[in-house]
């Protein structure tokens, strides 16, 4: 067992855990954060999906010692009330069916966004194929992705807005 | 085809006990789960609580796979009810007879069906006791008064009741006997998209799974079972097991050695460390192989007769030309996106049950048997499900759960890892048919027997499982001599029912082979249809429509090359028509049209993501499932070789929905069995060579 410290959801956190016990798990079982979900165990389908210094990594494969000193964002830390430009387009187009994997996807948008502001189908294509969905949402999943970057183009244009006025 | 609607009960009574399916639905409430309710709230009926303070809870007895009902079974209670639509609340039914138990359940394609009427009537009933109550107290005529957004007007003054209001006197009045419902033209939900109440707890990780489940002094359980189907425990050395940190115990049951821990991750680690010697018994060398021989042998014999229509043989000696094809497909796991879980307690208080079970009737019956308490000492709660697609309607979970928590004396969540899942899942059953076609001088088909053998999905009757024949022995074709019979096949390997069930095969063999009959004679495999289908006026429509938006009578671009296939079942009816490119060895669709008549529609937003998700659902099975056995042991064991489509391979699909008022039709499984054979016909079209095993294969 280690104590390892680490930035969750914007806030410090430490955890006294062996340093090679799963994010997942850790967040799971130890920290009672079970919006990230377990689907494989072997970072194949993406159910796990959390950022890590703003990367999508699939946390059942990473080991919690690695996290030190890091910071760690999952679907509850996204945004405080859903409001995320990504969680907004998946109400919107109301993608969920059974919605055990959308976490995950939305986590994997959510950092395909930041670098990739106006992904093509393509662009969703390769950024969401390690995330597996079931219930078969791809369709809307693909309409929402394209949603949710216009809303956070706009949303940029609104954050613009006031120093273009000043100017 | 309409028969299918009562049928379907039928082929899901995998319980003796059926009385209550459906029955006792409505009113005339006193049952198990009054403790639960709120004690300001007024119970109207099962379905209906209004409080005091104006919240209007509506109770939804339909699980929620993904599919829909919590949003479903709400628009048709507000529908009659007319309450305000954005401000009513609801929650899943606790389990009891008025909501259907033992069968209270979401299977079957027949959530809507099964309570399109009920519900309507428990609305309009709760609405009319809270208008007369207005009346009442304005001493007028309830003829003089309208419900709207959960209040009562009175059209003569223009003063208004809240239902809060009026809960508490309209509750004490006399639940009338009869009520008019809505004609179609005055729905104001039903019939338009409405926006899923789900959806907000499902994108912000609020959601409760059953996996999710924590309760007090509760430990993390993994179970270690036989590989081998039958299989029990010789022995067991489980030191190291107890040694690793966090776990907490190791108790044998009856399927298997439990380890429970302080988290899934010492769990899992500490069941690798379990030292086991099983007995493998009877199947430790049953394969594939001898699996599919021994299906070949069966249908060289006779078997039960499903179909006899018209004189076969005579037909046979007299045709210009036959056909004769062998067809097959394999078992099939399911594998939800949220393994198989549950979590038990069970003290003196009695036994508690968490789960996202699709069948909480069965779930309670399971854990009754498996803690020996009597049913009013147990309890079963009921928990988002993350993927149902018929696999959690009943299973070992339930049982494992509550035997491993008496077992430990303490509370367990019972995790299933996905290799336990795709290992001991119980299995879509591998079917294998022989068919033979007779067709006349015109190319016309005058006579189509076939032999099915697959183990069953439920007990059989007079040698019967009709279900193992769904979609074969009952296509909707006009061909005067049929004879369909099926060979039943005794085997271990666990089967279950899976989205589509009996034609998620047999709608392939059907359709797969219509279109080497059509091919036979060089038709058109759509002309070849329509000429069968001049007496089933639905399933034709579904067709032209989608030949007519796929353009079928237009050349495809080159590369490019299109099947179809049409189907009626649960209650409604859908062609699908599929465009696909071969590339490099692969199957590539890049669309997929999709025509469905469901009848009378509750809610477009729905049966358009059903429509999307069944066809998924089917071209995964269609392009990659495949379980196979060597050894006694399933062969696969996670994604890497048991892959799920994924969003690159995903077609663009256009679903279009007839409109209608017949009765509804069933949605969650009707678009799952045309994708194969579709797909298939649209292999067969570019290769020349007709796909006669699943999953699809060009070399």
């Amino acid at each position: 067992m280690a104590v390892i410290e680490f930035t969750l959801n914007g806030k410090a956190q430490s955890v006294d855990v062996p340093a090679e016990m799963p994010l997942l798990w850790v967040l799971r079982d130890v920290l009672t954060l079970t919006g990230t979900k377990y689907g494989c165990g072997m970072a194949l389908c993406g159910a796990c999906t959390v950022h890590i210094d703003g990367q999508p990594t699939r946390s059942c494969l990473t080991e919690i010692g690695f996290i030190a000193g890091r910071e760690v964002t999952t679907i509850e830390g996204l945004s405080p009330d859903g409001s995320h430009p990504v969680q907004r387009a998946w109400q919107e187009i109301d993608v969920p069916q059974c919605g055990y994997c959308q976490s995950g996807q939305i986590m994997t948008t959510a950092a395909l966004l930041k670098n990739n502001p106006a992904p093509s189908d393509a662009d969703i294509d390769s950024a969401l194929h390690n995330n597996i969905c079931r219930c078969g949402t791809y369709q809307m999943i693909r309409a929402a992705v394209h949603k949710a970057a216009e809303l956070q183009q706009a949303l940029a244009y609104d954050a613009m807005a006031p120093q273009e006025a000043n100017a | 085809m309409n028969s299918r609607a009562s049928f379907s009960l039928d082929r899901r009574t995998f319980l003796k006990a059926t009385t209550a399916a459906g029955g006792g639905m409505l009113l005339g409430y006193a049952g198990p789960s009054s403790a639960q309710l709120d004690s300001a709230a007024l119970e109207f009926n099962p379905f209906i609580r209004i409080g005091s303070d104006d919240v209007v809870t509506l109770i939804v007895h339909k699980p929620e796979n993904g599919q829909g009902a919590a949003t479903t079974m709400c628009m048709l209670l507000a529908e009659e009810l007319e309450c305000d639509w954005d401000a009513l609340r609801w929650e899943f039914a606790p389990v009891a007879r008025e909501y259907g138990f033992p069968l209270q359940g979401t299977f079957g394609s027949l959530g809507v069906r099964t309570s399109w009427q009920p519900l309507r009537e428990a609305g309009a009933k709760a609405r009319t006791m809270l208008v007369q109550a207005a009346a009442a107290r304005w001493n007028t005529d309830p003829a003089n008064c309208r419900a709207e957004q959960g209040a009562v007007i009175n059209t003569q003054t223009g003063a208004t009741l809240r239902y809060g209001a009026l809960a508490e006197a309209a509750a004490q009045l006399p639940v009338p006997e009869a009520v008019m419902l809505k004609t179609p033209d005055q729905f104001r939900l039903i019939g338009k998209p409405q926006k899923r109440r789900d959806t907000s707890a499902k994108i912000t990780g609020r959601a409760q799974y059953g996996i999710d489940v924590r309760v007090p002094d509760m430990a993390f359980a993994v179970l270690a079972r036989s590989p081998v189907f039958g299989g029990t425990v010789a022995s067991v050395d489980d030191s190291e097991a107890r040694a690793f940190p966090g776990v907490l115990d190791v108790v044998q049951v009856s399927r298997g050695v439990a380890v429970l821990a302080t988290s899934n991750w010492a769990a899992i680690e500490g069941r690798k460390r379990l030292e086991i010697t099983w007995n493998d018994g009877p199947n430790a060398t049953l394969s594939s192989a001898d699996i599919t021989s021994r299906q070949r042998e069966l249908v060289a014999s006779p078997g039960a007769v499903a179909r006899n229509d018209g004189d076969v043989d005579a037909a046979f000696a007299s045709a210009a030309t036959t056909l004769s094809v062998v067809y097959e497909a394999p078992y099939l796991a399911h594998t939800t996106m949220e393994p198989p879980n549950a979590t038990a307690r069970v003290d003196a208080a009695g036994c508690e049950v968490w789960s996202g079970t699709q069948i909480p009737g069965i779930c309670h019956l399971n854990a009754v048997a498996a803690s020996g308490l009597p049913p009013a000492q147990v309890t079963v709660n009921t928990l988002y499900i993350g993927g149902g697609f018929g696999s959690r309607g009943g299973g070992n979970v339930y049982s494992e759960a509550v035997e491993i928590a008496m077992q430990a004396g303490r509370p367990v969540n019972l995790l299933y890892t996905r290799e336990d899942d795709i290992r001991q899942d119980r299995y879509r059953p591998a079917s294998y048919v022989a068919m033979d076609a007779a067709l006349d001088a015109d190319g016309w088909p005058v006579a189509w027997r076939g032999r099915v053998s697959c183990q069953h999905f439920q007990e059989l009757q007079d040698g019967l499982d009709r279900e193992a024949v769904a979609g074969l022995a009952d296509t909707e074709y006009a061909i005067a001599n049929q004879r369909f019979e099926y060979a039943p096949l005794e085997l271990d390997v666990p089967t279950n029912f899976w989205r589509s069930v009996g034609c998620s095969q047999n709608t392939y063999f059907a359709e797969a082979f219509i279109d080497e009959m059509a091919a036979a004679t060089g038709k058109d495999p759509i002309e070849f249809r329509r000429h069968l289908l001049a007496g089933s006026p639905r399933l034709l429509n579904v067709l032209n429509i989608a030949a007519e938006r796929a353009g079928w009578n237009s050349p495809p671009a080159a590369g490019r090359y299109r099947g179809v296939a049409a189907v009626s079942c649960f209650g409604s009816h859908n062609a699908q028509i599929a465009e696909i490119s071969l590339d490099g060895g692969k199957v590539r669709v890049h669309k997929v049209t999709c025509v469905v008549d469901c009848g009378q529609v509750v809610n477009p937003a729905t049966v358009l993501q059903q429509m999307q998700g069944g066809i998924v659902y089917g071209l995964t099975a269609a392009l990659k499932g495949e379980i196979t056995l060597a050894n006694g042991r399933v062969q696969q064991s996670n994604f890497h070789d048991y892959d799920a489509l994924r969003i690159d391979e995903m077609p663009e699909i256009d679903v279009h929905i007839v409109p209608g008022n017949e009765g509804p039709g069933g949605i969650g499984e009707t678009s799952t069995p045309a994708i194969a054979p579709a797909v298939a016909n649209a292999v067969f079209k570019a290769t020349g060579r007709p796909i006669r095993k699943l999953p699809i294969r060009l070399t």
